[in-house]
């Protein structure tokens, strides 16, 4: 168990040293540092002066080591576009985008359990079929053409919901929160529906094809041979045991979640990060894109190491050891 | 009990051609008993053909600002009592017809989920043999880029390749130019599966005895591995690379949408629809609904070729 | 058979399974009676209908199964026709049923506690205190040690034996008079098997359980059982006290059967063997199913089917025991 966390600890920092290098790669070579500092029109003698004060000189693992020690305390060099610290523009849109997946998430975890659920038990039924429709037109249809479909509905045409932003936040601290107002639950509605859509046909695909096998197992027969209600049986047994593959894409997709919320957030013009992302790549801003590599693969190790303890908490058998006799 | 149940086949007549065999075949006879597969080949076969002669068909070449009059711009479709004559699905803001930039948009649409599936499955191929054939420290260094680059949605992938290329490039890109960049940060974004798929199917034959006897008569293994792995990760591969041409047009659209694709001088379907998105609160829905409506048939088609395609070759995953 | 009523009476029961090819006869009438304390072998090739015949007794046949025809009683009361909810609250209070795979059988997911007490209280009024100390007294009965230490244990941390045990003791939790093991050894090492076979043994006399023991290993059945019944392609080729039929064996596929048991006492060099295989059950030839293998094979046999007939304590389905007139349209 404990061998078992410290070597994912260790491939997960082994996966952040890999995306380091691609992170510092970009800052160095691709961009070049220096424009951090001067504007186009400075004279060449005085870039060069930048560049030795910047330590530019020095060997490369050094300028690396130099740059990892940086980002290990949140310093990610200056915006070309923003001339501010990356660090302060990320962190004043992190919590526009963690409130979003979380959201997102939420909503396509409870929908599509239940779809998936409500499928796999009844898979004959009309509303499993519609399911399933509803499941493939969600895996083909672009994110951002859902948003355009949702806005078109809710907010050109009903006037229901707002059609970009955040509406009103409050803060708590430095973090800004938008649970705590109408205007910012109404906001969230349409964002976190387009968000959590496609995963929450992934989820209901897998709890469903899950279910399905599951309910073919010996000791499901055994517990109907037992005399338990179908409601235990279904419910108790059957599904407990789907709930390890559905931990495993539930925060495997927290993580896309975030990512994809690029997506999201530039279709309903949604303060996150992922916006920050879309304008960096546009106006070709290189700090803030290996800035926010660097975050990304840091909260997808991070939700990774999670899962995996989550994993044990669900089957014992993961608790004693992790090579299985059987 | 299954197995029991099971009759045995009766066994026609080998057909001696390679039409015949086919029409024999399994895949076909599943192909048949579908009429959603059917419907979705009859489409995706019409999205094709409508791509390659839009030349013919479109009475604009929306591509050509001279052939654009901005007297024309924003024109409803023809049905609407505004509409005007030739524009069947309307204008867009440059006076642009709506039908002919669709049957464009196809066009690059079409053709950068082609070049880009054509391009990542070459590289995972490759990736995969040699991963597969040496083995070691070059297996080990693949696969471990492969696990990471997993991690990360293809998206994300795309942007980043995207805007390391422009910076390095530099300043503004011509639409060919940019068509290439879309190209290579999607074949780079969607490698991954390919080469997994070869190298299994690579470690499993490396071991075989034909290996060890075309190495004996001085035959050069690898080339003779090539030529029987290939056969047998052909299935595979083609059901993957059917469901990456769908990922890959969604991808080019989604990028062509932020604002990293295509320019809107040469637009693709995803640039229509950025375009459209900024006219939907003025009501012209026409510009972003016929691009969104095409696109989303396209890639519904084409999903749905691939689920049948994945089923028919390997009935024992459905 | 005796005066007193049968645990369990099976009469001209039929299975069919609806495919697609058209309807297959898995279990074509049999009728056969278990008394209390009494173990009855069932025997056979797989697919002859053991595991169908127990899986239709205690209701657990899934469609595109069903069940046909004849009827099935549970201590004289009609168990096969009832509604869905009555059924369940037979099975597991008054039938009880073992698997052939205790690693499968149980769920890796919880306690060995929580599944005996679940089961224990769909099935008794008692509450969690008093549930979980009969699940207790239940797994030292069937012989695990340190019981209130190991209740509280997953099934992964048990032996296969002792999973087995487990499994056993979870279709004892309510008393039931009916006990159907199906293959309840096959899958476990050879030294278990005979410790498992003499626990269902010892609980069958101790608790007057009638047992139905489903099984191809006639080893098993020679050892354990007080009466057999042979099994072919869904129909009962012979049925009789174990004794008699493995020492006298009458139906030739029987005496096959029986051939095929090595045994140290008569000194044979190789073990007989019947020629062919078991009909798949879309292609059951006419007359009697056992007709292209049988060595004693005669023109009726091809075209009348056999009923079963008393001969001396076994009943046996075979027209070389048939002391009846042949019937008209079978001559012509």
């Amino acid at each position: 168990m404990l061998a078992f966390i410290v070597r994912r600890g260790l491939q997960a920092i082994g996966v952040l040293l890999a995306v380091g290098i691609i992170a510092f790669a970009m800052f160095r070579f691709a961009g070049d540092p220096v424009n951090q500092i001067v504007s186009l029109d400075t004279p060449a003698a005085e870039r060069e002066q930048v560049r030795r004060s910047l330590g530019l000189d020095d060997p490369v693992p050094v300028q690396f080591v130099r740059y990892l020690a940086k980002a290990a305390q949140g310093d990610f060099g200056v915006s070309y576009q923003f001339r501010q610290p990356v660090s302060d523009l990320l962190a004043e849109r992190m919590p526009a985008t963690l409130e979003l997946a979380i959201c997102a998430t939420l909503f396509a975890t409870i929908f599509g359990v239940l779809m998936g659920v409500y499928s796999g038990l009844s898979r004959d039924s009309i509303l499993a079929k519609v399911f399933q429709t509803i499941s493939l037109i969600g895996i083909s249809l672009p994110t951002f053409l859902i948003g355009i479909l949702l806005i078109y509905l809710f907010a050109v045409t009903l006037g229901w919901l707002p059609s970009y932003g955040r509406g009103d936040t409050v803060k708590l601290g430095w973090w800004s929160t938008g649970f705590l107002t109408g205007s910012g639950l109404k906001a969230l509605i349409m964002p976190s529906i387009t968000l959590g859509l496609f995963q929450m046909t992934l989820i209901m695909r897998i709890v469903r094809a899950e279910m399905l096998e599951v309910l073919r197992a010996d000791y499901i027969k055994f517990a109907r041979a037992r005399g338990l209600t179908t409601r235990a049986i279904n419910f108790g047994h059957a599904l407990k045991n789907t709930l390890v593959p559905v931990i495993t894409i539930v925060g495997l997709q927290l993580g896309s979640v975030i990512a994809f919320a690029i997506i999201t957030e530039t279709v309903f013009q949604w303060p996150g990060m992922g916006l920050l992302f879309v304008q960096a790549v546009q106006n070709v801003d290189i700090p803030i894109m290996a800035a926010y590599l660097l975050l990304v693969a840091l909260i997808f190790v991070m939700i990774n190491l999670a899962v995996d303890i989550l994993y044990t908490v669900v089957d014992p058998r993961l608790r004693t050891t992790i090579r299985q006799p059987t | 009990m299954t197995d029991m149940i099971q009759a045995t086949p009766s066994a026609p007549a080998e057909p001696s051609s390679w039409f015949g065999r086919f029409l024999d075949s399994d895949v076909w006879a599943s192909f048949k008993r579908s009429k959603l597969t059917m419907a979705a080949a009859f489409l995706t076969v019409l999205f094709l053909a409508a791509a390659v002669s839009a030349g013919f068909l479109a009475p604009q070449d929306p591509f050509d600002p001279a052939q654009l009059d901005l007297l024309n711009s924003r024109l409803p479709p023809l049905w609407d009592a505004e509409g005007q004559s030739p524009f069947v699905f309307g204008t867009d803001e440059q006076g642009r017809d709506i039908f002919s930039a669709i049957l464009y948009g196809l066009r690059i649409s079409l053709a950068v989920g082609f070049l880009g599936v054509a391009f990542s499955a070459t590289l995972g191929i490759t990736l995969g043999l040699l991963a597969g054939y040496f083995g070691g420290t070059v297996d080990a260094i693949i696969m471990r880029v492969a696990d990471v680059q997993l991690t990360f949605p293809a998206i994300l992938i795309a942007l980043l390749v995207d805007g390391v290329v422009k910076s390095v490039l530099g300043g503004q890109l011509d639409a060919a130019t940019t068509l290439a960049v879309l190209v290579f940060s999607i074949g780079l974004s969607f490698w991954v599966q390919y080469a997994r798929t070869v190298r299994g199917s690579v470690m499993v034959e490396k071991n075989k005895d034909y290996i060890a006897a075309a190495r004996l008569i001085g035959l050069p293994a690898p080339v003779i591995m090539f030529r029987h792995v290939l056969p047998n990760v052909l299935g595979p591969v083609l059901v993957i690379a059917t469901i990456n041409l769908a990922l890959a047009i969604i991808t080019e659209a989604t990028l062509s949408f932020l604002g990293t694709g295509m320019p809107e001088t040469m637009p693709s379907l995803g640039t229509l629809i950025r375009i459209g998105n900024n006219y939907l609160f003025s009501g012209e829905w026409w510009i972003v609904a016929f691009p969104g409506v095409a696109l989303a048939l396209l890639v519904l088609s084409i999903n749905l070729l691939g689920d049948w395609l994945r089923d028919a070759l390997n009935p024992r995953l459905r | 058979m005796s005066v007193t009523q049968p645990v369990l009476s099976v009469r001209d029961l039929r299975v069919e399974f609806v495919t697609r090819r058209g309807v297959l006869k898995a279990i074509d009438g049999i009728s056969f009676d278990i008394g209390k304390g009494e173990v009855l072998g069932v025997v056979g090739e797989s697919g002859a209908g053991k595991s169908v015949t127990g899986s239709a007794v205690i209701g657990l046949i899934d469609p595109p199964g069903r069940i046909a025809g004849g009827e099935i009683l549970l201590s004289g009361m009609r168990i096969d026709n009832l509604p869905p909810e009555e059924m369940r609250k037979i099975r597991g209070k008054r039938i009880g049923m073992i698997f052939q795979d205790p690693l499968t059988s149980l769920n890796p997911l919880y306690r060995v506690s929580e599944q005996l007490v679940e089961t224990i209280r769909t099935h008794t009024n008692l509450a969690a205190g008093a549930a979980r100390k009969r699940a207790i007294d239940l797994l030292a009965e069937v012989g695990i040690p340190a019981p209130d230490r190991r209740i509280d244990s997953y099934p992964h941390e048990f032996s296969g034996g002792m999973r087995q045990r487990v499994v056993i003791a979870l279709a004892l939790c309510a008393e039931p008079e009916l006990i159907i093991a199906d293959e309840p050894t096959t899958a476990l090492d050879v030294s278990v098997q005979a410790q498992i076979i003499s626990l269902l043994k010892r609980l069958g006399r101790e608790h007057g359980t009638a047992i139905m023991l489903v099984t191809h290993d006639m080893g098993v059945i020679a050892e354990t059982a007080d009466r057999v019944a042979v099994m072919y392609a869904g129909r009962i080729a012979e049925i009789g006290p174990v004794r008699d039929v493995v020492k006298n064996p009458l139906h030739p596929y029987a005496k096959g059967l029986m051939g095929a048991i090595p045994s140290l006492e008569n000194d044979t060099d190789r073990l007989v063997q019947i020629p062919g295989s078991m009909p798949r059950l879309s292609a059951i030839p006419p007359g009697c199913p056992f007709n292209p293998r049988c060595p004693f094979v005669f023109d009726r046999c091809r075209i009348e089917r056999p009923e079963p007939v008393q001969h001396s304590q076994h009943r046996v389905a075979c027209h070389l025991y048939d002391q009846s007139p042949v019937r008209s349209e079978a001559v012509a």
